[in-house]
């Protein structure tokens, strides 16, 4: 296991060493100069072609591309993704507290998923066919067709206009996350659940349940061994569930008004605010990548087939 | 034709591929089928409701829904289906060209995906509509640019299995030339998974692209957009919540129609699912899941 890890994470620092390269590129292949960016965001009159060399030499832009590169992934180690173009100040104070918020969210979306999907999945399987898991299912199979902004929608008209129960944006109390989770968790429930139905009804068919039944073992049992067995495959898909919902909540977020990455990251793309738009890439990306190990790592813990395979 | 009598055994594959089908036909000839202009602004109709003249009633300019409905046919089916053909297509080359030859091209060619698929799909699409800015034809081509990548892991793994077959084998011993092993041996064998990797991810892709073009970052008004128009209805949505109606429920009935018909596809593609009925349907809709669950990665 201690091989296994040491691999893993050898594995992951050339692959976050490029991603860090490409997020940096990312910045010269937009096709407006940065620094006439710059200054059209400061609302300066008349850009004049000194002037943009002068913000040039300010912003750092004259030197080579690879110490351009190195400098700022120094920098970038240390927190400092630099200032916004838009309103100055460095882009770790404002992507810092909506990181937490987004973290916030996803951490209790990903809690409600889970627990919905094993119950759901459990139960669907167990009594597979009858009325319960097919309404389930046929719910199941709307839902997933649903655009989660509509949804969002008609969630707040009803809970908070019609009835005045919720807040309808911000993140105030835990009363604010209600809607946005319950939204959150929908669409992806409908996915999960499915995963954890097929391969309890995999494991039914198994020769270790024929064989315990044939024992004589209590129902119970047999299907907590069942339960065991095929939570295998969910966890790794939990695993994973946690860093693409912390990428994916930008339409639930800017729904719900949620101070969160989402919104930041969607009013830095309307206003081209290259260092925020790379800061938010760059942390994501870097997040996505630890939270796959981790998950990779966990399931080589539960199961020792994976460790061979690398 | 074979294909199609199979999907038509099963009633509901049957509706929904009508439905994907009238719809798809409905975006390509908008002209011929909408009742009005869809940006002819009536400013006297403001929020009307549906009538005899305008069968979905009129927006907050006036002007018809459902002209502006089936105009958005185009960007929010059409050409996400095109990007899809596109990214399925590149996919498709380097995943054959990888399963295929193996050896070192395999590999870098899927250390690039691995790269690829380390940034969440959500994000690339961002970081690119970042970079090339806002609108329509970028959010295309920044969903090319992230989605190739997945389809190219999934052909690669199908082709990897049907070029081990003994009959490929025996082809190369022969001295056929590699070209036409894979257009004569491979292609029609992993033709069936490649179409229903597309089929499975095209309804998931339709809600993404209008997501994003609800968001604002998409397609630029005057145009009509599903997701737009639901953009459009949802800043009224406290005085008139019923202009969420017909966007929302058109975006969930085609959505929904897609979703059925990849499953039938993948039942009547692969005939080992055939074998017994009842068995087949529920093998498709676990494994439709697990590729959906998939994709969202």
């Amino acid at each position: 296991m201690g091989l296994y890890i040491v691999r893993k994470v050898c594995l992951t620092v050339p692959l976050l060493m490029v991603i860090s390269f490409l997020t940096f590129i990312l910045n010269n292949l937009s096709p407006m100069d940065p620094a006439e960016v710059v200054l059209q965001a400061q609302g300066v009159p008349v850009i004049t072609d000194e002037l943009i060399a002068q913000t040039r030499a300010e912003l750092g832009m004259d030197q080579p591309f690879l110490i351009r590169y190195f400098q700022w992934l120094m920098a970038c180690l240390q927190l400092d993704f630099g200032d916004s173009y838009i309103t100055g100040e460095p882009v770790w104070s404002l992507l810092g507290p909506a990181f937490l918020n987004t973290l916030k969210l996803t951490l209790v979306s990903i809690i409600v998923i889970i627990g919905l999907s094993i119950a759901l999945g459990v139960i669907c399987a167990l009594k597979e066919g009858g009325l319960l898991d097919k309404s389930v299912r046929g719910v199941s199979f709307f839902l997933t067709a649903m655009p989660s902004y509509l949804l969002a929608g008609l969630m707040t008209w009803y809970f908070s206009v019609k009835l005045d129960l919720l807040p309808t944006s911000g993140m105030d109390s835990y009363r604010s996350y209600l809607l946005p989770v319950t939204v959150i968790a929908v669409s992806y429930v409908g996915i999960y659940f499915r995963i954890v139905r097929s391969s309890m009804l995999s494991n039914l068919n198994e020769d270790y349940v024929l064989y315990g039944r044939a024992c004589g073992l209590p129902e119970k049992t047999i299907t907590l061994h069942i339960l065991r067995n095929s939570l295998q495959v969910a966890i790794s898909v939990f695993g994973m569930a946690i860093p693409v919902l912390l990428g994916s909540t930008v339409v639930v977020e800017s729904v719900f008004a949620w101070p969160g990455l989402g919104t930041l990251s969607v009013k830095s793309i309307l206003s081209r605010d290259f260092p925020m738009i790379q800061a938010y890439v760059l942390i994501l990306a870097v997040a996505f990548v630890l939270f796959n190990t981790f998950s990779d790592m966990m399931n080589a813990a539960l199961n020792p087939k994976l460790r061979k395979d690398l | 034709m074979e294909l199609l009598k199979k999907i038509m055994m099963d009633k509901l594959a049957a509706i929904s591929l009508s439905i994907v089908a009238v719809t798809i036909v409905v975006g390509i000839f908008a002209p011929l089928f909408a009742p009005h202009d869809p940006y002819e602004v009536h400013m006297e109709l403001r929020y009307a409701s549906p009538s005899w003249e305008y069968l979905l009633g009129n927006d907050h300019l006036g002007r018809c829904v459902l002209s502006r409905l089936i105009y958005g046919i185009r960007p929010s089916v059409l050409w996400v289906l095109a990007a899809l053909a596109l990214s399925v297509g590149i996919g498709a080359i380097l995943g054959f060209i990888a399963g295929y030859f193996r050896g070192k091209t395999d590999a870098i060619l899927m250390r690039i995906c691995d790269v690829m698929l380390s940034f969440p799909g959500y994000v690339m699409t961002l970081a690119l509509i970042g970079v090339l800015g806002v609108g329509f034809e970028n959010i295309l081509l920044a969903f090319i640019l992230s989605k190739w990548a997945w389809f190219a892991r999934v052909i690669r793994t199908a082709v990897m299995q049907y070029a081990e077959s003994e009959y490929v084998k025996y082809a190369k011993a022969i001295g056929v030339s590699n070209m036409k092993i894979m257009v004569k041996h491979i292609v029609p064998v992993s033709f069936s998974d490649i179409v229903v990797v597309a089929s499975s991810s095209f309804g998931a892709m339709i809600l993404q692209i209008s997501g994003f073009s609800f968001l604002g970052l998409g397609i630029q008004a005057p145009h009509a957009e599903w997701g737009m128009m639901l953009n459009e209805a949802r800043e009224v949505m406290f005085s008139r919540p019923e202009l969420m109606l017909a966007p929302g429920l058109t975006i969930i009935i085609v959505v929904m129609a897609l979703n059925f018909v990849s499953d039938a596809l993948q039942v009547a593609l692969d005939p080992k699912l055939m074998s017994s009925q009842n068995k087949s349907y529920r093998n498709a809709t676990t494994s439709a899941g697990k590729l959906q669950g998939k994709e969202v990665a």
